[in-house]
């Protein structure tokens, strides 16, 4: 299954509710991420953004389209082709706009569950976890309380925790959002070298325009409709 | 990484809290079935201490500790002549209530078979028995009187010789033994003015009638305590206990008994069934009955505790799920605080009722057989509690850790 493409989908549609309340959220989006690429996903609010990234994440079946990852068929229209839950463990790296961290977990911890889940021994999650807080520079706030933390330490732990198992690709909604622009745009660099070092396919929806020359490639998304943007054409040649 | 334990320690005060909580609940639970063990062994405690193994009492009564028995005291004679009988002994009980230092006090009198029972087979955890036979008297404990206590009872003053502990009647006063003349003495106690008038009484109808001029020292005797005139009425007591000779059945000597036609025969189990099915039957009922109800309460109270607990969980078991862990990992957690939970409000239960529970005014008796079954119990309830939190935690969807 070595395939060029970590992410692939196909006519991926996504219809809520039904009759006078159907909304069509994402219509036959087709998209294709390479390993080792980072993409941004722009649109207003509304568009169907997290709606894509939640289906590409596994935790929200489309009414109809395929899902293939790392070249493997994962979803077929609504039907899964395997445990969903065990293949995101394994595959899929999450961060979203609140850092979504387990409260009662310290920040080792919450990037320690991650691996232990995938059967790491309990001294060598330590150990990967701290180096890949020290990684993101945060290895000094290890044993804090994620309510401890600043709101750019927490967003770093929780990429770490999306770093984690090395999985083929990492899906960010808004990750920068409660960020200063500052910080948001090292969250972003740190995308750029992470994707480019391990060959994981990143996409990141994100608002913020002053930051699009780190990515590889620039998407848009109005009602429900991908389609590349000329953003991305015009960094990428910068 | 054990998730119930971290979660714990996150929020420790509130579980501590809630722990205490259902500890208190459960001592409560606990306190009750004591209390309905207390009630059943208090009413057939003096049975069983005394050691008799027939009761021959009023006939058609139910015995000294149901209603009023009473036989005349000669025939304790009439018993010993029974083959099989090897010995037979008065008995007197009855409760008086007094005054002492401005409180009521509450004795349950008996009289003891004097010379042959001087309570040397009662629990003492002072003093010594009765060496006199009049005027001594063994209290219980619980009678707060102290040993070498005056205590006026009628017309004497009687003094505490000796006391016993757990010598307690079925409505839960602590007893007394006198002997059986100074029990009596109590029993008939009369104001003065009265005893007065009906010496008097009983002067003037002796002198009128025949029998009595006939028999001037008769008249005399009118003067004397009705339980010192036997010539003029037998002196009643309660019930005669017998012991049967080894080797012979309770059944076979009853049976001799049981074809006098003044008096019912009763082996000290049917003695006991009596009790237990008698005075003490609504109480235990009662008591029975609110134990049952207090333990459903406390199963929904846990069960709505655990499920809340895992509620509150909700947002970070979506967030596990999204992570990708195992069902297992999730239920693990759940499972594992509901037995935390059930297991140190137990412990806390135990402790904190072994501490109160000798306070209470009537016996708490925690039997082994029911510490476990309430164990037994409080597992379940925690396994089943959270069985619906588990239900709900499958039911998350890892979407549902994005949003709020
Ligand atoms: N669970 C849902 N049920 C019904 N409608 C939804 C649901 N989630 C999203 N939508 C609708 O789908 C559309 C796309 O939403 P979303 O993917 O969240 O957009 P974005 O992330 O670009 O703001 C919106 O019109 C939204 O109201
Ligand atoms: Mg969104």
């Amino acid at each position: 299954m070595d395939n060029e493409f970590a992410i692939e989908t196909e006519g991926l549609t996504k219809i809520y509710g039904s009759g006078n309340t159907e909304v069509v959220a994402m219509r036959a989006a087709t998209v294709n991420v390479c390993r080792g690429e980072v993409i941004a996903l722009l649109g207003p609010s509304g568009s169907g953004k997290s709606t894509f990234l939640t289906a590409v994440g596994l935790i929200n079946t489309p009414t109809a389209g395929r899902i293939r990852i790392g070249g493997e068929l994962v979803v077929d229209g609504p039907k899964a082709h395997m445990d969903l839950r065990a293949f995101r463990r394994r595959h899929i790296g999450f961060v979203f706009q609140k850092s979504n961290l387990i409260p009662f977990l310290s920040a080792i911890e919450n990037v320690q569950i991650a691996l232990e889940i995938n059967n790491w021994s309990k001294a060598a999650s330590r150990k990967r976890a701290m180096s890949l807080l020290d990684y993101l520079g945060v290895a000094d706030r290890a044993n804090h309380s994620p309510s401890t933390l600043s709101g750019g330490q927490q967003q770093r732990v929780a990429v770490a925790r999306a770093l984690a198992n090395q999985p083929s690709i990492i899906l960010a909604d808004e990750p920068t959002a409660a960020l200063d622009s500052h910080l948001g745009r090292q969250v972003m660099e740190l995308f750029g070298k992470l994707a480019h070092e391990n060959g994981t396919g990143v996409v990141v929806v994100t608002h913020d325009q002053r930051s699009l020359d780190v990515f590889d490639s620039v998407y848009e998304m109005e009602d429900g409709m991908i389609r590349r943007s000329e953003i991305g054409i015009l960094s990428q040649t910068k | 990484m054990n998730l119930a334990i971290k979660d714990i320690r996150h929020n420790l005060g509130r579980f501590a809290l809630t722990t205490v909580g259902v500890g208190m609940l459960l001592m409560i639970v606990m306190g009750m079935g004591g209390i309905y063990r207390g009630i059943i062994e208090d009413a057939t405690l003096l049975i069983d201490e005394v050691g008799a193994d027939l009761w021959i009492v009023q006939r058609n009564t139910r015995g000294p500790f149901a209603e009023v028995s009473r036989i005349p005291a000669n025939l304790v004679h009439r018993a010993l002549a029974v083959p099989g009988v090897q010995t037979a002994r008065e008995f007197v009980y009855h409760t008086i209530q007094r005054e002492r230092d401005g409180k009521p006090i509450r004795i349950a009198v008996v009289g003891l078979s004097w010379p042959t029972d001087k309570g040397e087979t009662l629990p003492f955890v002072a003093g010594r028995p009765l060496a006199l036979n009049h005027f001594e008297m063994i209290a219980d404990r619980r009678l707060g009187l102290p040993l070498g206590e005056r205590i006026r009872l009628g017309k004497e003053k009687y003094t505490v010789v000796g006391i016993t502990e757990n010598m307690i009647s079925s409505s839960g006063d602590g007893l007394a033994f006198f002997t059986v003349a100074d029990a009596l003495d109590i029993q008939f106690d009369i104001p003065g003015e009265a005893v007065r008038l009906e010496r008097e009484a009983r002067f003037a109808r002796g002198s009128l009638s025949d029998y009595g001029r006939k028999q001037p020292a008769l008249t005399d005797s009118a003067y004397l305590l009705p339980s010192q005139i036997p010539a003029l009425g037998p002196r009643q007591i309660s019930a005669v206990m017998i012991s049967i000779v080894p080797g012979t059945t309770q059944r076979a000597v009853a049976s001799i008994f049981a074809g006098w036609s003044d008096v019912s025969v009763y082996t000290v189990g049917e003695q006991r069934d009596l009790l237990l099915r008698g005075p003490v039957e609504k109480v235990r009922r009662q008591i029975g009955l609110f134990r049952v109800l207090l333990t459903i309460i406390a199963a929904i109270i846990m069960a709505l505790i655990l499920y809340t607990l895992t509620l509150d969980k909700l947002h970070d078991i979506a967030l596990l799920k999204l992570i990708g862990a195992p069902n297992r990992k999730i239920l693990g957690m759940i499972l594992q605080q509901a037995l935390l939970l059930g297991v140190a409000g137990y412990g806390i239960a135990y402790v904190v009722g072994m501490r109160i529970f000798p306070r209470f005014p009537r016996r708490v008796i925690l039997t082994k057989d029911d510490l476990l079954q309430l164990a037994v119990i409080v597992l379940v309830i925690s396994v089943l509690s959270s069985v619906l939190g588990i239900w709900k935690a499958l039911r998350v969807e890892p979407n549902e850790a994005l949003s709020g």
